[in-house]
């Protein structure tokens, strides 16, 4: 009676001493990179992931919680990289040991519901996008717009405003841009993965703003450029810093990123929005990858490393693919050069 | 003597049973109030740099401005409250309605099948309501039903106010609406068990005195069950104040005041699921934890006014159901 009553505990305790040991051996073989952050790159990452898997048998494990959420986890050290969407400061680099590098470059674009409007034909400048997401041009008749759009048919009907109801890295570059551009806006809500909005109703994620943007009519929101190509929505032109009227696409966001100053950005700290170049889209965005400068488990802030060069010099296709831009090449040589000093 | 022997051990063996059976049903009860204070205070611990900054502004101040880290709970606490008692408004009558047709008045032989449907119902994920709201209901509303109240009710005195205001589709009245949907099930169920356990005979001798189907209802169904249907309308209740996803979809989620039903809102569990993630500044996160330990103070005020509004009852008419 006494014996089988011990039995149960001892049996279990034996269990657990023998299960955990394989368990061991496999995060101590570095066979798994963990990863957590933005959930802009959530598709490119986890299609590189596979690939990288197909070929070389390391996995990666990327969990796509949020930005904020990436940038804590890599800070307490639970995960071998962290991703964000808003780049971290020299200082708060320094003060937590990491470095940070971009990996990947995206747009973000101005949909519309409007009848009779095609992609890319609707144009408005930065101004007049800040005072409609003030809510002070209230209609689509409003001088202002029509002024940019010479001989459009504009209806009288209300604006209706989307925009994220969730923190996201997708705003922050937004109303970075719209800081840059509207210095009523720097004055008011200002800019941040989620501020105070004047106007307008607020959707969940990427799909939530497009799906509000899709269902009322005369309406606008913010979403990324896959989201807006997929979902076959109507996107707008955007006047740039150098005056000219730029629809996204892959051609306009890789001359934001070839016209943007990297070389004097220390840390990569630089976000790309109202670039100056002739033809570069406004609105683009770079997720940027987080890593201890001297990490608990060194074999897997190697395998990392290893992933990542993979992604910069093989993953252009697949980014490509997937409505990304890939880095320029003179950028990647200059993350070759940063990571190799930086993160020993 | 010695048939004592065997006896008495056995009943020291069953009373010590007894005791032990004793203490582990008061421990089983007593951890249900150790999580429930150990959860109050967590939150309202966590909440702590939210309330000491904004002291009682937290709850009076309606501005919610990450940026400038100023914080006030009254948009979400006004959406809480407002789309729940809309929600109740829907789902009282219509579950009330369920339930008696059920127990007195639809064929033996269908009462099984639409009362497993109406229990299904209950079985849906939130998110699904949510996600219907979102892609059929508010589009439907925002087409047919919201410029038809806006045209016919926006001018009027009083109520006028409450729908006026740009036909988009998504607001407090359709998050109210959708939540309504979801707890009728709750109430149904509940209340068609209790009106299937009144007595046979009370019913029969209300007929008999020449009573119509809606005097038994009034006179003899309703005041027999009463503080039965007051706990399920609460069940209903607590779980609409508590209600996430379905209300994240088609709420709106923003911070704005407005008198107008058809204007977007917030609600503090749907503000909680929103902003959590990248709430990445100490005051932020502190005043998020501070809004859940709100809708606990709120839904422990809607709970004890049931508790108050039954002793009140019970001192009046005596004990019910």
């Amino acid at each position: 009676m006494k014996k089988s009553f011990w039995a149960l505990p001892a049996l279990a305790l034996v269990a657990a001493c023998g299960g955990n040991q394989p368990a061991d051996k496999a995060a101590g073989s570095g066979a798994a990179i963990t990863g957590a952050g933005s959930t802009f790159v959530y598709p490119v990452l986890s299609a590189w992931a596979s690939d990288y898997a197909a070929q070389t048998g390391t996995k990666v494990n990327y969990q796509s919680i949020g930005s904020g959420g990436g940038v804590s986890q890599v800070k307490a050290g639970t995960v071998d990289f962290g991703a964000t969407d808003q780049p971290l400061a020299a200082d708060e680099l320094a003060k937590s040991k990491l470095a940070q590098f971009p990996i990947v470059i995206g747009g973000i674009v101005a949909v519309v519901n409007l009848s009779g409007a095609e992609p890319g034909k609707l144009r408005l400048t930065g101004p007049v996008l800040a005072d409609i997401y003030a809510g002070k041009v209230k209609t689509w008749n409003d001088p202002a717009i029509v002024q940019a759009n010479p001989g459009m048919k504009l209806p009288g009907a209300a604006i209706a405003v989307v925009h994220r109801s969730d923190g996201s890295g997708t705003t922050f570059n937004f109303t970075h841009y719209l800081t840059q551009v509207s210095p009523a806006w720097k004055a008011g809500p200002g800019e941040g993965k989620t501020v105070a909005w004047p106007t307008g109703v607020g959707g969940k994620g990427n799909e939530g703003v497009a799906g509000y943007v899709k269902q009322i009519p005369n309406s606008i929101g913010y979403v990324e450029y896959a989201y807006a190509l997929q979902g076959g929505m109507t996107y707008t032109a955007l006047q740039n810093a150098a005056g000219n009227f730029v629809t996204p696409s892959a051609e306009t966001f890789s001359n934001a990123a070839a016209s943007a100053d990297w070389a004097h950005a220390g840390d990569f700290d630089l976000v790309m929005t109202n670039a100056p170049g002739a033809n570069a889209y406004p609105i683009t965005a770079t997720t940027f990858v987080l890593m201890p400068t001297s990490p608990a488990n060194k074999a897997n802030s190697k395998a990392a490393l290893d992933f990542f060069r993979f992604a910069l010099e093989h993953g252009k296709d697949r980014a490509t693919k997937l409505d990304y831009v890939p880095l320029p090449a003179t950028l990647v040589q200059q993350i070759e050069s940063y990571v190799g000093q930086k993160i020993k | 003597m010695t048939a004592h022997g065997p006896i008495e051990t056995s009943r020291s063996h069953g009373a010590r049973a007894d005791r032990f059976f004793t203490w582990s049903t008061a421990c089983a009860a007593w951890l249900v109030l150790a999580l429930l204070l150990g959860a109050a205070l967590s939150m309202a611990w966590g909440g702590r740099l939210a309330f000491q900054t904004f002291g009682l502004g937290f709850i009076t101040g309606p501005e919610w401005d990450a940026v400038n880290g100023r914080f006030g709970a009254l948009v979400p606490i006004y959406g809480t409250l407002v789309t729940s008692a809309i929600a109740l408004l829907i789902a009282f009558p219509v579950s009330i309605g369920i339930a008696l047709f059920l127990t007195e008045i639809a064929p033996r032989w269908s009462r099984g099948p639409i009362g497993i449907a109406v229990e299904l119902l209950a079985a849906i994920p939130s998110i699904i309501y949510g996600m219907w709201g979102l892609f059929v209901f508010a589009p439907f509303m925002g087409a047919n039903v919201e410029p038809w109240l806006t045209e016919h009710l926006g001018d009027w005195p009083i109520l006028g106010p409450l729908f006026d205001g740009p036909p988009i589709g998504i607001g407090m009245l359709t998050a109210g609406i959708v939540l309504g949907i979801m707890i009728i099930p709750f109430i149904a169920a509940v209340a068609r068990d209790v009106f299937a356990e009144v007595p046979a005979p009370l019913k029969e001798a209300a007929v008999a005195l020449g009573s119509t189907r809606w005097e038994v209802l009034t006179k003899v169904t309703l005041p027999y069950t009463r503080s039965a249907i007051i706990g399920a309308i609460f069940l209903g209740l607590g779980r609409a104040l508590g209600e996430t996803m379905a209300v994240t979809f088609v709420l709106g989620n923003a911070h704005d005041l407005s008198a107008s039903l058809l204007m977007p809102s917030n609600s503090i569990a749907a503000a909680i699921a929103n902003e959590f993630t990248e709430a990445d500044s100490e005051l932020y996160r502190s005043s998020l934890i501070a809004l859940a330990f709100l809708l606990f103070v709120v839904t422990f005020i809607v709970l004890s006014f049931a508790k108050l509004l039954l002793l009140r009852l019970k001192r009046i008419h005596g004990r019910t159901l």
